[in-house]
């Protein structure tokens, strides 16, 4: 683009045709442009962005602002952050160290001893995404990948039935709430139909399963939730060549990455422990080794001390380490006995 | 499952003779890679392969069902909604019926408390008609410790079911004459032959003699159950040879022989919806107790920080645990612990399961297996409002 064509004050003119350039080419760094012209980065990218370009921007936005680029600012994202609903625990203490409950877009690690209540969190989760968004729930339904056969139908009924009673006991309280119409969304014959389960016997069918739930999203747009139970247990055998291993499950957790910023929903995985042999002797460590720590957003992990079962938040981008005891009743998931009420911040 | 073969997809013709070209056959073969090795490998650019893919995922997915039509199905269809009554009233009750179809349950215990005894117990209960409790179907009882005593199961049925098991001199005269023994393998269940030896048949007892032995019987066990009609594998027990043939120098191939026959004893009991009981020893723990959260001056490693081990299996002994590891406690989906307390009462208690509370019972050992002291109240952690009867 010829300099005498642009649309420019005088004394930039001169100070570009002084500096050599009587043409300028519109991909020229605007660094390297004020460089040699002896003229601010801003008055250099302004020159620069008078030269019609025959590309459109990648955003599709002209040339509106170079600092835009593809990316979202904080502020439009520290309010959709607000907005997001999350999936309660039925656990007071641990809602509150996970900011409210399980949230969606991210996914979360439940890892702990065998016994503690992984599974059992699992489906109190399938169940409590259905609680209705007019309850401040998520109203969505759920989809559990059972790896080792731990789900029981009877359980699921039974949280179901608690969580229904619950359900309707708050909804009474509330004058807006249309009773007649909830009784029909909320009833334990629709909340079972409502949870999805796919049965899983070897590590082919897991990765098919990741790999089909982009195609089973569009057909079933209501799902909010995903638990895989658990995404260990078929991959701690059979495997000779362990960074094969962890090749796959880092692919797989791409996948599930990707899928949750794609839609909106939370993903739940359940992760088992193992003993790790160190200098001092044998620690029980999150199962599946180091890289698999990176592959979620949250991780919480569950354990006993003194015949109490604990959940730590050990991982999140946004909230402290803390640690809320619970307990497993006939219910479901429920808060602690008295005595370990308070959530301890470590 | 995986040996799913690509040629019975229907793949595109160009596309799978590349596949087998590159000695890619099964499903498991592809898809235990990445899409970049296999681009790779096949040198297929990405969408084609994509589409290949997509195709192979949708061939090996399992169908998913909504708990709803599971609920229906097993109520319908299955025993006691898909369990075996140990005839244990109150564990039954807990247990949402009795031992769970589907699932492993493991019996875990010191020498002498009543493992066997529970599992002849269960097999007698397992070949039962349905009239009576029983599931009307044979077991397979995979004896690694040679403790099946088939006298002992006899008696126990005979104790259990008096009105059924009338003839036991009957029996004596069946095994005194030849004649009528081979009379009795060749027609197999007869109206005129004793209830006691429908029994006897209804049972078949491997012996595995080494761990390779005991992988190819749980291989074959497929096409056993189908033809034996079997609604019960037993394996008493899972530990012996494995402890015996993998010592301490070896623990990696052991986890991997034990992650094998949990995956295979997970598929069978899910896929013929039949009760897998696996019996377990104890060993000496060692003292691993975590000592608090990490101090600020310990190398910040919050990924990998130590989790706190204590089981919280009250129902051990401080000192005991079960043998065979953390990943084996993982892979079981419902442990029942048999112990022999310092007073010398028996206690069957529940210490992992999906579906029941901790609770333990007090049990005494009889001629008709276990039996629960029904004067005694249960223990653990039953909040009042909370029970189950």
């Amino acid at each position: 683009m010829e300099v005498v064509t642009l649309p420019l004050p005088p004394s930039l003119r001169s100070k570009l045709q002084a500096a050599g350039y009587s043409t300028i080419d519109s991909n020229v760094s605007p660094v390297e442009l004020a460089r040699d012209v002896c003229i601010t980065h801003e008055e250099a990218l302004g020159i620069i962005k008078l030269i019609p370009t025959s590309n459109v921007s990648p955003c599709g936005t002209g040339a509106s602002s170079a600092l835009d680029f593809c990316g979202q600012n904080a502020w439009d994202l520290f309010r959709h952050e607000k907005a997001k609903r999350r999936i309660i625990t039925s656990c007071h203490d641990l809602d509150n160290i996970l900011g409210g409950g399980i949230c969606t877009k991210e996914v979360t690690e439940i890892c702990g001893v065998p016994g503690v209540g992984k599974t059992q969190l699992g489906i109190q989760l399938a169940v409590n995404v259905q609680i209705p968004a007019e309850l401040g729930g998520m109203g969505g339904h759920a989809i559990y990948i059972d790896t080792e056969g731990s789900f029981m139908v009877e359980r699921a009924v039974q949280m179901i039935e608690s969580s229904v009673v619950e359900i309707m006991r708050r909804a009474m309280l509330d004058p807006q709430v249309d009773m007649e119409a909830l009784k029909s969304e909320v009833n334990v014959d629709k909340f079972l139909s409502q949870i999805y389960y796919f049965r899983i016997h070897d590590v082919s069918e897991q990765v098919a399963v990741i790999n089909t739930l982009e195609k089973f999203m569009i057909e079933h747009g209501q799902v909010r939730l995903i638990v895989i139970d658990s995404v260990t247990f078929h991959f701690r055998q059979g495997f000779e060549d362990m960074a094969l291993r962890t090749r796959l499950l880092s692919s797989l957790s791409l996948k599930l990455m990707a899928l949750v910023q794609k839609h909106d929903l939370a993903i739940v995985l359940v992760n088992q422990v193992t003993n790790k042999i160190t200098q001092e002797g044998s620690e029980v460590v999150p199962a599946l080794g180091e890289s698999w720590s990176h592959a979620c957003t949250n991780r919480l992990i569950l354990y006993w001390r003194d015949g109490q079962r604990f959940a730590s938040l050990f991982k999140s981008p946004s909230l402290p380490t803390a640690t809320a005891a619970y307990e497993v009743s006939a219910k479901g998931i429920t808060d602690a006995f008295q005595t370990y009420k308070k959530a301890k911040y470590i | 499952m995986s040996r799913k073969l690509l040629r019975s997809m229907n793949l595109p013709g160009s596309t799978a003779n590349v596949f087998s070209a590159r000695s890619l056959h099964s499903a498991k073969d592809v898809l235990c890679k990445t899409e970049l090795e296999l681009m790779e490998l096949l040198d297929m650019p990405l969408p084609v392969l994509s589409s290949v893919l997509a195709r192979i995922y949708d061939c090996v997915c399992p169908p998913y069902r909504s708990v709803l039509s599971l609920w229906i199905e097993r109520n319908a269809k299955e025993v006691a909604g898909g369990h075996l009554p140990t005839g244990l009233r109150e564990l039954d009750h807990v247990m949402c019926g009795g031992v769970p179809f589907g699932l492993i349950t493991e019996v875990v215990g010191a020498a002498g408390v009543g493992k066997s005894q529970m599992c002849l117990m269960l097999s007698v209960l397992t070949a039962m008609p349905r009239s009576l409790g029983g599931l009307d179907g044979s077991v397979i009882y995979i004896d690694t410790e040679h403790k099946f005593s088939p006298g002992r199961m006899m008696e126990i049925a005979q104790h259990k079911f008096p009105d059924i098991f009338r003839d036991a001199e009957m029996l004596q005269q069946f095994l005194l004459d030849d004649i009528v023994h081979l009379l009795v393998l060749s027609i197999g269940v007869s109206q005129d032959l004793t209830g006691l030896v429908q029994l006897a048949l209804r049972v078949l007892v491997l012996h595995p003699s080494s761990v390779n032995d005991l992988m190819e019987s749980l291989r074959a066990l497929e096409k056993a159950i189908i033809e034996r009609s079997a609604r019960l594998i037993v394996i008493d027990s899972v530990a012996a040879l494995l402890q015996s043939e993998y010592g301490r120098d070896r623990i990696i191939e052991r986890q991997e022989m034990l992650g094998q026959q949990a995956t295979i004893l997970k598929f069978l009991a899910e896929a013929f919806r039949i009760p897998v009981l696996v019996t377990n020893q104890v060993r000496t723990k060692s003292d691993n107790q975590w000592s608090g959260p990490a101090s600020a001056n310990a190398p910040h490693d919050a990924h990998n920080r130590a989790i706190p081990i204590d089981f919280g299996e009250g129902g051990l002994e401080q000192h005991l645990t079960a043998a065979l590891g953390t990943k084996w406690a993982h892979s079981v989906n419902v442990r029942l612990v048999l112990e022999c307390t310092v007073s010398g009462h028996y206690l069957i208690k529940i210490v992992k399961s999906p579906m029941s509370p901790s609770v333990s019972f007090p049990y005494r050992l009889t001629q008709g297996g276990l039996e629960l002291d029904t004067d005694s109240r249960p223990s653990g952690h039953i909040k009042k409002e909370e029970t189950f009867y």
